[in-house]
C-alpha cells in the first residue's frame, strides 16, 4: 500500500473521567484504520460506614 | 485519649483480599489472587451498579474480540491492596491493575462505552463497571490506561468518611 495515500486524523477528548486520544487512516473516503486511548483518571469510591449504636 | 466510632480501615483492605466472612463464601483452596477479566459493553447496554455477573448480553463482538474480554494481567495483575487512614474516622482502600488493559487488532464497529471487571475465577462475579466516551476500533487497539494507584484515584476503592 502507497501510505502517501492514506489521510491520517486525529482527536482527543479530556474531562474529569478520562483523557482519550485516537487516530483514524483514511484511503479513499473509507475508515481503514481506527484505534483508540483512554486513560482512565479515576473511579468514584465505594462507601463504607460504622453505625452509631444511639 | 479519646475513643472515636469508625470503620477500621485494615478492614478496608481486608475485604479486598476476602480476609473476612461473614456469611457464606467460595471455599479458597489457594491463597493466590483471583484472575480477573474486562469484557467491553456497546452504548446500548446496561451494565451498572447492579450488575452481578458478567453477561455476553450487549457485550462488543468484532473481529479479534472474544467473549469476554481478556484478562487483566500483569505482574502481579493487580498492586497489593493498600489501607490507608486519612483521620481517626476515614480511610481509605485502594488497589488498581499494575498494568493497561489492552484489545490488540481488533475491529468493534458498534459504538462501544464501558468495560466491567469481573472475577473470573468466581464464577465471572462483577466487580465494577467504567465508563468513557464512545469509541470504535477499526483493525486497531483500544488501550484503557489505569488510573493513578493512589487513596484519591485507583481504580477500586473502599473509602470511609
Amino acid at each position: 500500500m502507497d501510505e502517501s495515500l492514506l489521510e491520517k486524523r486525529e482527536g482527543s477528548l479530556d474531562n474529569d473521567n478520562e483523557t482519550t486520544t485516537w487516530v483514524e487512516y483514511w484511503l479513499d473516503g473509507e475508515l481503514v484504520h481506527r484505534s483508540a486511548h483512554v486513560a482512565l483518571k479515576q473511579a468514584p469510591p465505594i462507601a463504607a460506614e460504622a453505625a452509631s449504636l444511639t | 485519649m479519646a475513643n472515636t466510632q469508625a470503620m477500621c480501615t485494615s478492614f478496608l483492605g481486608e475485604i479486598l483480599t476476602a480476609t473476612h466472612n461473614f456469611g457464606t463464601a467460595p471455599v479458597r483452596a489457594v491463597t493466590t489472587p483471583d484472575v480477573f477479566k474486562a469484557a467491553l459493553y456497546l452504548t446500548s447496554a446496561t451494565v451498572d451498579a447492579s450488575t452481578t455477573a458478567y453477561s455476553a448480553s450487549n457485550e462488543v463482538s468484532g473481529t479479534g474480540y472474544t467473549a469476554g474480554g481478556v484478562t487483566i494481567t500483569g505482574s502481579p495483575a493487580w498492586n497489593a491492596p493498600t489501607a490507608t487512614n486519612t483521620s481517626t474516622t476515614a480511610g481509605t482502600a485502594f488497589t488498581t491493575p499494575t498494568a493497561s488493559i489492552t484489545y490488540t487488532t481488533v475491529t468493534l464497529t458498534t459504538a462501544f462505552d464501558s468495560v466491567l471487571i469481573y472475577n473470573s475465577t468466581q464464577s465471572n462475579k462483577a466487580v465494577s463497571v467504567h465508563t468513557f466516551g464512545s469509541q470504535t476500533i477499526t483493525a486497531g487497539t483500544f488501550t484503557l490506561t489505569m488510573p493513578s494507584n493512589t487513596t484519591a484515584a485507583a481504580l477500586l476503592r473502599i473509602a470511609t468518611s
